[in-house]
């Protein structure tokens, strides 16, 4: 039997649309309202709230954790101090990306790790003599993501301590009587708030935030709107924009993290000694410059995209849905060059963009390629060019 | 004296728009504006703490995507908010409710009348057919058909070769709405009164016409070349409302180099030899530039701005002829609470988007009735919107705002007069609001009338006209303003046209500053290049 959140009296009450799917074995959302779109605009324009208790939770304890955490995940994890968090990842000893997922530096020796899928075993599997407990806590704890310009007004009504919360930094307090962390992330790309409360409280908690929503143009938006948000953000979906190493059959569907765009997260790497997983390969691919990929965004050309629908006698479509499929890419030789996964038409951008791999010497912005739609069942290449993520970054996310 | 490539006299969003255009071709280019903000007609103001008021325009029609792309309008906050629902009360407690689902909509539709289900699926695909046939003329400027110049003569045939292109189906239906009246058009795909009553509105907006008069079509068809966010018909309401999108506008135009001087109202054009050679404010500052450019409506254009000697005598005799007779009030409200309809009760999600109170063709003709013979409508029609329940940051928690768009208010009164009639007529929108939200008026904390008389004297739109010229067959296209004068050129060398008399007309659009601004842009390379 599938299982539901921690939230799902309030969330089942609210969904209009009966239509539901399955996100890591639990009932979510797909949208609340027949007008997904507008829960969307509450994000940008106003504040959402979002069930994502789903997540895998893991908490790692014990005298050795930051040693061994710094060991595992290819970020420093020493560079995160206890009150902040930190989007990590971690990868095998060939340098390709396991997963992706915030850590939260909870208390000196303790952490919160959140992630898509199960990684217990990769991760208790290598404690060894360390000491260090790992505990699986993922339905203990119920997760609400309150997101938007308006959020921080919001949530600091009940938690004053969120007014003066950093980008990644964590707080804590209680909501409607109940004890809450909160976090300062998300998968928005905007301002916004996690809020991680043990499960029996969660209903009490998501009335105590809705009560005070009240009257600000707060909906709660569903996994339509956010896989819309996150592609804005430039935020990379495990199953549409990367696979794990762990369960791929070949090496066309693994990715090292340089390839993902994440080189930022080892702008300190000569400096820190850390023998940590795939970290030789790592330093291998950076000298030699073996990346195959660059993951970057896409911005259609609106013009060329228009004529080419319109010369069909058709009305060009522009659907602010997402679709993680495979997009061919080309260049202005139309050799093919690499590939989008995630593409849309943006509210915010007003075009339709996508996150897509390309060839590291096409990543520079402003290269031109073309992008390939299905016009009247045959194919058309439409001109792009390629954009740094996020192409959406308002300056409240972090401000 | 100061010195410019270009100055545009007005800044509301045409004006803006064209200045943007020039700057970012880089003229050195003056936008100056009479009032203390821009925006014209497409303005917000906080008339009580908290409270935005879209005084006079209130949603993103037909806004042009070009313009957004073209001005890199998102860098500067553009945010289309889409609605999502529209809400149409009837009389006897029916009414249409209408959401984003498509099926939903049809079943809504079928609730009142099963036969209508699938004839709205085939209107919206006729209309869609014909937006589709017309829309590209709303990014073209007309061709001169008085001129044997090539180029026109070129401009004209690709013109009918575009019609001949047309399916006979599309065609027709494009000439019945062009020609005919709404009613007709309607009635031949609807039985129920509501749904007609619903849709025939859009054929009256800002019109002397009632949805049984000729040239109601043209309305409608006008209205349904809507576009936003990517979705064909679609209209929106922007961040902050349509102020909050002539701030975005003056924010591209700055960005791109223009100035912008408010407080700076245009006395005259200044012409030498037959050209123009800058502008006088009204404080007897003079302006040099090479080009002048009028956002202003045809009347001002002409008959103000220039001396009226200066132009063809048939040019003036034609200006003097256009028909403006505006017939359109904004009742503007700041409320307490959400007001309730009893079908929908206290969800605000249920009230977001336009709420009609035209429940059917008779009401709308018989509120026409009281026009025609010079009186404001005993029952109006009123496009209503609680703009806060889309954009919260426009009231405060809990409280919001209403905009009522208001139908009939003939500019003239017969024996009376707006100062003292102004409050009378909100008085007859207040007691309809009454009748389909009961306990409305305890609800009221402010009230704000804008007549025609109060556009015209506010706005500068003649006669309170919101298009700058009523939309009539003989005003579109190549006659709008004047036959042979569709082109945004004067008989004045270096004075142009760019308001909403010009083609394609008003609502906020931006179509004619962006035209206006290719035609000044090109003469200038002619020039050059010669
Ligand atoms: C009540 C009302 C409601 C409407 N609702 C909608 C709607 O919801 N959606 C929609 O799309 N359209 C709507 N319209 C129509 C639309 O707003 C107008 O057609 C459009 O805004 C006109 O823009 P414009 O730039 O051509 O002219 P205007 O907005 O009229 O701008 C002209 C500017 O010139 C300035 N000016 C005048 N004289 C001088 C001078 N001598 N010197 C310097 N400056 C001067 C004026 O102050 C003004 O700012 C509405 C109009 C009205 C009046």
């Amino acid at each position: 039997m599938i299982r539901t959140t921690p939230f799902h009296e309030r969330t089942s009450a609210l969904n209009e649309t009966g239509l539901w799917q399955h996100w890591s074995g639990h009932l979510v959302a797909t949208r609340y309202q027949a007008s997904d779109k507008f829960e969307y605009f509450a994000v940008r324009n106003s504040a959402g709230i979002f069930d994502t208790s789903p997540l895998y939770k893991y908490r790692i304890a014990g005298r050795d954790s930051e040693r061994f955490l710094s060991g595992m995940l290819a970020r420093d994890i020493r560079t995160c101090p206890p009150g902040l968090a930190q989007y990590t990842t971690w990868l095998d000893d060939r340098g390709f990306v396991l997963e992706d997922g915030v850590i939260q530096h909870r208390a000196p020796d303790e952490f919160l790790l959140t992630c898509a899928e199960p990684n217990l075993a990769w991760f208790a599997d290598r404690v060894g003599r360390l000491a260090v407990t790992i505990e699986e806590v993922s339905l203990d704890i119920g997760a609400l993501a309150v997101q938007g310009p308006r959020s921080r007004e919001l949530l600091s009504r009940l938690v004053p301590s969120v007014g003066e919360l950093p980008f990644f930094g964590i707080t804590s307090g209680t909501i409607a009587g109940r004890p809450v962390t909160v976090t300062r992330t998300g998968y928005t790309g905007d301002l916004g708030y996690e809020v991680w409360v043990e499960a029996p409280d969660a209903v009490a908690v998501w009335d105590g935030v809705w009560d005070a929503a009240e009257g600000y143009g707060v909906l709660a938006y569903g996994m339509d709107a956010l896989y819309m948000l996150r592609i804005e953000a430039g935020l990379l979906l495990l199953g549409a924009d990367f696979d794990s190493s762990r369960f791929a059959f070949n090496d066309a569907h693994r990715s090292t993290p340089l390839e993902l765009g994440w080189a930022w997260m080892f702008k300190g790497l000569e400096d820190d000694d850390r023998p940590f997983i795939g970290r030789r390969a790592l330093e291998r691919e950076r000298a030699e410059k073996t990346s195959r990929w660059r993951m970057v965004g896409l911005v259609v050309d609106w013009e060329d995209y228009d004529r080419v629908y319109s010369s069909a006698g058709l009305i060009p479509p522009k659907d602010h849905r997402p679709v993680h499929e495979d997009w061919m890419v080309y260049d202005a030789d139309r050799s093919r060059v690499g590939y989008a996964t995630s593409i849309m038409y943006s509210p915010v951008l007003q075009r339709h963009i996508a996150m897509a791999r390309v060839r590291p010497d096409l990543a520079k912005p402003g290269t031109r390629v073309f992008l390939e739609f299905t016009v009247d069942h045959h194919y058309e290449q439409v001109a792009a060019h390629v954009a740094r993520l996020p192409l959406y970054n308002p300056p409240r996310k972090t401000a | 004296m100061d010195r410019y490539d270009a100055i545009v006299v007005g800044g509301g969003h045409n004006g803006l728009v064209n200045g943007a255009y020039l700057a970012r071709a880089g003229l050195k280019t003056l936008i100056l504006e009479r009032r203390p903000m821009v925006g014209g007609a497409a303005i917000t103001e906080e008339l009580r703490p908290g409270f935005q008021f879209t005084t006079f325009s209130y949603a993103l029609s037909l806004l042009r995507p070009q313009i957004i792309q073209e001005l890199e309008l998102t860098k500067h906050g553009f945010l289309p908010l889409l609605m999502s629902t529209r809400f149409a009360p009837g009389e006897d407690g029916e009414y249409l409710l209408f959401n984003r689902d498509h099926d939903e909509t049809l079943r809504e539709i079928a609730r009142l009348s099963p036969h209508d289900a699938d004839a709205y699926e085939q209107y919206s695909h006729d209309l869609d057919r014909v937006c589709q046939a017309v829309k590209p003329l709303l990014d073209s400027v007309p061709p001169n058909l008085f001129s044997d110049d090539p180029e026109e003569l070129v401009a004209m045939a690709a013109l009918g070769s575009r019609l001949r292109g047309l399916d006979k189906r599309t065609l027709h239906n494009a000439v019945r709405l062009l020609t005919g009246s709404a009613a007709d058009f309607l009635d031949d795909y609807f039985e129920s009164p509501l749904l007609k009553g619903y849709l025939a509105s859009s054929s009256i907006i800002g019109s002397k016409v009632g949805p049984r008069s000729q040239g109601s079509g043209l309305v409608l068809l006008f209205h349904s070349l809507g576009e936003h966010d990517g979705e064909f018909g679609a209209w929106a309401f922007h961040k902050g409302g349509n102020g909050g999108f002539t701030q975005v506008l003056a924010r591209a135009a700055e960005a791109f180099g223009a100035e912008i001087r408010l407080e700076a109202p245009v006395e005259r054009v200044l012409t030498r030899d037959g050209e123009a050679t800058g502008v006088a404010l009204a404080d007897g500052t003079e302006i040099a530039a090479e080009v002048v450019v009028s956002a202003l409506d045809p009347r001002r254009t002409f008959l103000e701005l220039v001396e009226p000697r200066e132009l063809p005598d048939d040019l003036v005799e034609d200006i003097r002829r256009l028909k403006f007779r505006g017939v359109s009030s904004k009742v503007n409200f700041a409320l307490d609470e959400l007001p309730t309809h009893p079908v929908l009760g206290a969800r605000p999600d249920l009230y977001r988007g336009f709420m009609n109170i035209g429940p059917s063709m008779d009401y709308l003709e018989r509120a026409f009735d009281d026009a025609k013979y010079g009186w404001y409508s005993e029952h109006p029609y009123i496009d209503c919107a609680i703009q806060s329940t889309i954009d919260p940051d426009m009231a405060p928690p809990g409280k919001h705002v209403l905009s009522c768009f208001v139908q009939y208010t003939p500019y003239e009164l017969r024996e009376s007069d707006w100062e003292a009639q102004r409050e009378p007529m909100a008085d007859r929108v207040q007691a309809t609001l009454e009748s389909h939200f009961p306990g409305f008026g305890a609800l009221v904390l402010q009230r704000e009338v804008q007549t025609p008389l109060d556009i015209e004297r506010t706005v500068g739109l003649s006669e309170g006209n919101i298009f700058a010229g009523e939309f009539l067959a003989p005003q579109m296209f190549f006659f709008r303003p004047a036959p042979g004068w569709s082109q945004y050129r004067t008989p004045i060398a270096g004075y142009y046209q760019c308001g909403s008399g010009t083609h394609p007309g008003g609502c906020v659009m931006g179509a004619p500053g962006r035209l206006a601004a290719g035609q000044i842009l090109g003469d200038r390379t002619r020039a050059s290049g010669a």
